[in-house]
């Protein structure tokens, strides 16, 4: 079943094309990666995805609705939740309270969201830091916060950007561990990264893009291996 | 994904965790007991004059208070409060004078207004994307706006204001007390107590805490689901309507309102410079900030109706008060740029 259906995306920023007519199915339970350099407007189909910016022109549907030029908190409401590559934690506030924010969609007593947002904390491991301020953590819990926040809402749709940049390897493993469980518990994810091989273990299926258009979509290895995208963003290394 | 995090859930239910008990905010509730009691209990062995001063004290804090809701937790800087002091004051005037109603029901009447008007000036605002500086400005130019329109309102009496007639009895309903009763000491001791106890309510409850995450970032709180204008608008009424509040009791303690007493740039100032005195985004930084500023604007105004000799060119001139506040704000700033309970809180943690 088909939880995500874009239809012709566009968007242009006054003369520049950020992206340019993104066609994509993504399918209920998917992890779908989002792979291509610097610039390929990644994160702009995100923000477009998830009500940050409205779109040029094309459309998006989610779960059978027309959700195109909604706001991002309505879209948010509707289960469809991003990350941000660049971590907005709520700095006055503890961790405990960054991931009660979200927690409050379901539960409207604060008490109730913060035994929630607690249960949603040990999920993400995160328990050490429950009551210190969110500004004070390091990278590392920054991306879980991130991770905790988005979860705490319940998601459908998880779209995740860069969560394990800025990680150094030893902390990678466990963030794609806990991203695996997550797929595996059913939540349908789309996820932006630079680190193939983490993309490679847990992708079903690649989407390539270059200068705002997709170059690329289909099952990782096959795509990888596909010429264009070697030249276009991997270089002549990889091949 | 739902069932791993509802078992979770239950687990730590379960556990009654310790580390979801958020003690802040009954110490809190404590603390305003406490404080309310002494407060209630120094007019007893207080002069008129020290009254006098203690009153102008308790309407800072209330204004304070109320700017502390939509500029400290809500974010949203607003250098125009006059705009809805004055609309408390005027209401309050207008419907006591010319209408006889109970001041009680005017300054309800007054709240709700200055309510509207608060939404409506940040709705305009925000709609129009003005942040920072700019929404400053713009709630600045409304105040000012407020202002020339009041003088020139025929039905405000314009430049003359109105004079609260003195009524030959006493009563609670129409808040009129024998010269010296300490009841106009303990109405808005009530008012304060009652803004302090609602702002610790505030400040945890899902609104309050939107509101703050609003603050600390908008993006993130709107990729969370939360409708950032609601919120925003939700404080800015309380704000406006507790300012208001102020605003009527000032009427009623004066027995007279003026275009300058409520709309004036002035007012605006007082709202401010407690709050960002005692540290902006507290509870108790708006009173620690209030018992700074009131006793200090009582001694300016008594200084420049009775300067001492060598002050003697100080006779007459005005906007004395606002060059203090100005110095004093350039402190605070250098110095304690979370103002003094914000500092203290922090030095105290670590």
């Amino acid at each position: 079943m088909t939880i995500l259906e874009v239809k012709g995306l566009v968007k242009s920023f006054s003369g520049l094309t950020a992206v340019n007519d993104i066609n994509l199915e993504v399918r209920e339970h998917e992890f779908l990666g989002i792979v291509g350099p610097n610039g390929a407007g990644k994160t702009t189909l995100f923000s477009l995805l998830s009500g940050q910016l409205p779109p040029s022109a094309g459309k998006v549907v989610f779960e059978g609705r027309d959700i195109t030029g909604w706001s991002a908190n309505k879209v948010a409401a509707t289960g469809l939740v991003r990350t941000f590559q660049l971590m907005r934690p709520f700095e006055s506030m503890s961790v405990l309270d960054n991931v009660a924010i979200a927690s409050h969609a379901r539960h409207r007593s604060r008490r109730a969201a913060r035994r929630h947002a607690l249960g949603v904390i040990e999920r993400v491991q995160l328990e050490r830091y429950v009551n210190s301020l969110s500004g004070s953590l390091p990278t590392a819990g920054l991306k879980r916060l991130e991770l905790a926040r988005a979860l705490a809402l319940e998601p459908r749709l998880l779209l995740l950007d860069e969560v394990l940049a800025g990680l150094v390897p030893a902390e990678r493993a466990p963030m794609i561990e806990l991203l695996r469980e997550l797929h595996t518990d059913g939540v349908t994810v789309m996820l932006i990264e630079h680190i193939m091989t983490a993309v490679l273990a847990l992708s079903e299926r690649l989407l390539v893009m270059h200068e705002g258009a997709q170059l690329a979509l289909g099952e990782p290895r096959a795509v990888v291996d596909d010429p264009v995208v070697i030249e276009a963003y991997l270089g002549e290394d990889y091949a | 994904m739902t069932d791993m995090v509802d078992k979770q859930v239950h687990s730590a239910a379960d556990r009654d965790d310790p580390r979801l008990k958020d003690r802040s905010r009954s110490r809190a509730y404590l603390a305003l007991l406490v404080v309310a009691v002494v407060l209630a209990l120094l007019p007893l062995g207080m002069s008129d004059r020290v009254e006098t001063i203690a009153v102008r004290t308790l309407i800072f804090a209330i204004m304070a208070v109320a700017w502390n809701l939509m500029s400290g937790y809500g974010g949203l800087f607003s250098f125009g409060h006059a705009a809805f002091f004055g609309i408390g004051a005027y209401t309050d005037a207008y419907l006591v004078v010319d209408h006889s109603v109970s001041p009680w029901i005017a300054m309800i009447v007054g709240a709700l207004l200055a309510a509207a008007a608060g939404g409506a000036i940040a709705f305009l605002c925000l709609r129009y994307r003005l942040a920072g500086a700019y929404f400053a400005l713009a709630t600045f130019a409304f105040a000012m706006m407020f202002l020339l329109v009041v003088q020139n309102l025929e039905i405000l009496h314009k430049t003359e204001g109105f004079n609260l007639p003195i009524l030959p009895t006493y009563s609670w309903k129409m808040m009129q007390f024998a010269q010296g009763s300490r009841n106009y000491y303990w109405i808005p001791l009530g008012i304060l107590v009652v803004a302090l106890a609602g702002t610790i309510a505030f400040v945890g409850s899902r609104a309050g805490q939107y509101a703050q995450a609003i603050r600390d970032d908008e993006v993130a709180a709107a990729s969370l689901g939360i409708n950032a204008l609601r919120y925003r608008l939700v404080t800015v009424a309380l704000s406006c309507g507790l300012t208001a509040v102020a605003g009527a009791y000032y009427t009623q303690y004066y027995f007279f309102v003026g275009p300058d007493q409520g709309f004036g740039s002035g007012v605006s100032i007082e709202a401010m410079i407690p709050a960002v005195i005692g540290g902006i985004g507290t509870v108790w930084g708006p009173v620690i900030g209030a018992l700074v500023v009131g006793p200090l604007a009582e001694g300016i105004t008594s200084i420049l109706r009775n300067p001492p000799q060598v002050l003697s060119f100080l006779q007459g001139l005005t906007g004395l008060d606002v060059a203090v506040y100005a110095v004093l704000l350039i402190v605070i700033v250098l110095f304690m740029p979370k103002g003094i309970y914000g500092t203290l809180r922090d030095r105290w943690r670590k």
